[in-house]
């Protein structure tokens, strides 16, 4: 009895050490990631851990979680001390920013893997892939159906989206309307990347841009010819014409604006989609308008990507080409509403499959999208463009602002010695 | 006469009252907005504060925010690491701080007056500008444990506290509340034999009531509320942050505002009782030497 105790007992030693051995073997690889306090984000993100962590015997990923609002702080904090993890995720337009500071080494990752995945997933810097997304996001026009009827304006499609006289048009109906405070809503409060995400677009459709993209060494004649100029004429008119409200907006418009029936139009993201379907029962997502240029709307969400200094790149690659499988990307959309990345993940989705209420947004990401520009200084032309429109906005003049935004930023440029273009 | 005098007495009153009363609405509306928006559904919140239905308890009244508050974010963890590095630091700041300003003030020694103009001068240096210097230099620093020595400070309690120990400020206050002391009982105490750690222990500190509770005071308002940028920068793990980093978790793409208020009357919590309780040494203290907090 005895003896057969003590065989029990050595074996259950024996096998915990194996196991502990096994365990002891895998190399830790650190994550970071800016979801903390969106538990659905996290729920999805521990998951996809927990099912690498069990597929394999080499890497263990132990996760840490960040505010997003402080995130790129502690980042470059991290870096500074030398402390950056080995996988992180980074915000698409920041990524060359990045990579230019030293920060992240490309991506090992089998390409024919994101043959599908939208455009605006991968980060590219210097034709090398640095950053892939599990998601995107996408802009439009929120209206109702009812009005659009009411007021007989076509609905427009992303293949014939309105013209710029068309849309004026739609906006003037809804001022003659009577029915609301201000025909539309464009989220001015909010003075962050908002401006570059949901702005430069139309400045693009216009013919102009934040900065000239074929050397990225200056805005002149971007973000200051001709066609700004027009495209800053007309952004100030939306605010002297009473279109829309300025900078000093309700804040809490952009939640509340449309739904409350303060406003016929918003300019929104397909993550209040879900919460306004709820409210208004015949809202429809109206792709942006072509004024002259194209229809446009910006792309690129958050992206994972690795540290230079991570000392095991082959597990960092291994995990991230392991959660592009498409049922976490469905499972991200799923729980957060953000548009898959694949057609195939989207198509495991209740709202972004075919015929969806959301698949809108699926085909706005695929076929409107575009990057923001690609290039390390956008951080501060991000910047430079918020503060130049929120001027116009607020009646400075035109050309005077942009001017004053081009010389800030070639001078930028300048300073950081054209930014490794 | 007499009723016409005790008339415009009542009037005088009645009107001083009146005064004060609407002074402290005005003080009392944001921590009731706080509270009230807490407690509505955001679509309900957003709406009621255009009217003064924003500081009424009214409509679709419920604790909802704060068990979805607590389900987003591990408040009591944050809160125990505010309190923890609060406390230590005041503990500590208090015991060192008072200690440089007695040896400033009634030891002789060579440059001391320069060191106390040096240390006075770092009053007007933001703590912005050195920040990242001190991120280099806490990340590099050694710490004996019981596994032996580790380098660098990042993820710890520790990091948040040492920095913060000792400040210009808080031996300013010590240093002018001790020369005011009379000089005549810290003579008598040497004649007597007594050695300047007893002086320090049995004579001055008992003295200093008034100075200790505004140094106090003034160090945990600036350990609870203004840790911010430091522990942002160098802690990078959930177990060690702080209450004003948490406040992060709440800002997401939709912007879940009541949870943040609910988020904010949780960690108020703290700091009314605190002020609470030394409220009139508070007062006080303040009275006395004339700084703001």
């Amino acid at each position: 009895m005895i003896r057969t105790a003590t065989r029990i007992a050595l074996g259950t030693v024996s096998a915990s050490m194996l196991l502990s051995g096994a365990a002891m073997a895998q190399t830790e690889l650190t994550m970071w990631s800016h979801g903390a306090g969106n538990d659905v984000e996290i729920k999805v993100l521990n998951q996809i851990i927990s099912d690498f962590n069990a597929s394999q015997d080499d890497y263990k990923v132990v996760f840490e979680s960040f505010p997003q609002g402080s995130y790129n702080d502690s980042v470059v904090a991290a870096a500074l001390a030398g402390n950056l993890p080995c996988i992180l995720d980074v915000d698409g337009p920041v990524l060359p920013n990045w990579v230019w500071a030293g920060y992240l080494q490309p991506l090992q990752i089998d390409e024919s893997k994101i043959e599908t995945f939208l455009p605006g997933t991968k980060g590219y810097w210097n034709d090398q892939l640095y950053g892939i997304g599990f998601w995107d996001a996408a802009v439009a026009l929120f209206a109702r159906k009812s009005d659009l009827e009411a007021w007989g304006l076509r609905m427009p499609t992303v293949d014939e989206p309105w013209t710029k006289d068309e849309f004026m048009a739609a906006l003037d109906a809804a001022k003659e309307s009577g029915k609301y405070e201000f025909p539309l809503d464009l989220g001015m409060n909010d003075q962050g990347e908002w401006y570059p995400y949901a702005f430069s677009p139309f400045l693009e459709s216009f013919g102009g841009d934040i900065v000239d993209r074929t050397t990225y060494q200056t805005a002149e004649g971007a973000l200051n010819g001709d066609a700004a100029i027009e495209f800053g004429e007309w952004w100030q008119s939306l605010f002297e014409d009473g279109y829309a409200p300025g900078p000093a907006e309700d804040p809490a418009d952009q939640a509340t604006g449309f739904i409350n029936g303060k406003f016929a139009f918003q300019w929104n993201g397909n993550w209040r989609a879900v919460a306004t379907m709820a409210e208004v029962d015949d809202v429809v997502f109206l792709p942006a308008p072509d004024f002259g240029h194209g229809n446009i709307i910006g792309a690129a969400s958050w992206q994972y990507a690795i540290s230079a200094t991570c000392p095991n790149p082959e597990g960092a690659n291994a995990f991230i080409e392991f959660a592009l499988d498409d049922k976490y990307l469905a499972a991200f959309s799923e729980g957060m509403g953000l548009i898959p990345s694949t057609p195939t993940a989207a198509e495991m989705t209740e709202m972004y499959a075919e015929g969806g209420p959301l698949a809108t947004f699926y085909d706005l990401s695929a076929k409107q999208a575009m990057v923001r520009p690609v290039t390390p200084g956008y951080v501060v032309q991000a910047k430079v463009f918020t503060k130049a429109l929120a001027d116009i906005a607020n009646g400075a003049d035109v050309a005077d602002t942009l001017d004053a935004a081009v010389d800030e930023i070639d001078s930028n440029i300048e300073n950081n010695q054209g930014y490794g273009h | 006469m007499a009723l016409v005098s005790a008339e415009n007495r009542g009037l005088r009153l009645a009107s001083r009252y009146a005064t004060l009363i609407v002074v402290a609405l005005v003080f009392m509306f944001p921590l009731v907005f706080m509270v009230v928006s807490s407690l509505k559904p955001d679509q309900q919140l957003l709406s009621d504060t255009s009217s003064l239905r924003a500081f009424l308890p009214v409509g679709d009244i419920s604790l909802d925010n704060y068990y979805a508050a607590f389900e987003r974010a591990p408040i009591g963890r944050f809160m125990l690491n505010s309190m923890f590095v609060t406390v230590t630091t005041v503990i500590l700041s208090i015991l060192l701080c008072s200690m440089a300003a007695f040896s400033f003030v009634f030891l002789e020694w060579r440059g001391r007056n320069v060191l106390l103009t040096v240390i006075l001068a770092t009053l007007i240096i933001p703590f912005e500008t050195i920040a990242v210097p001190l991120l280099l230099f806490v990340s590099k620093l050694p710490w004996l444990g019981t596994d032996g020595v580790h380098w660098g400070w990042l993820n710890t309690y520790r990091v948040q506290i040492v920095p913060w120990i000792v400040d210009g400020l808080t031996i300013f206050l010590f240093v002018q509340f001790f020369k005011d002391l009379p000089r005549e009982l810290i003579e008598a105490a040497r004649v007597e034999g007594a050695s300047w750690m007893m002086i320090y222990r049995r004579i001055v500190m008992p003295l200093s009531g008034p100075v200790l509770a505004t140094a106090a005071i003034l160090k945990c308002l600036k350990m609870y509320n203004d840790q911010y940028l430091w522990p942002l920068i160098v802690v990078q793990d959930e177990a060690h942050r702080p209450v004003m980093v948490g406040l992060g978790y709440f800002f997401q793409l939709q912007i879940a505002w009541g949870e943040v208020m609910a988020y904010l009357t949780l960690i108020s919590v703290p700091v009314i009782a605190f002020y609470l309780i030394m409220q009139r040494a508070f007062i006080s203290s303040i009275a006395s030497t004339g700084v703001k907090g």
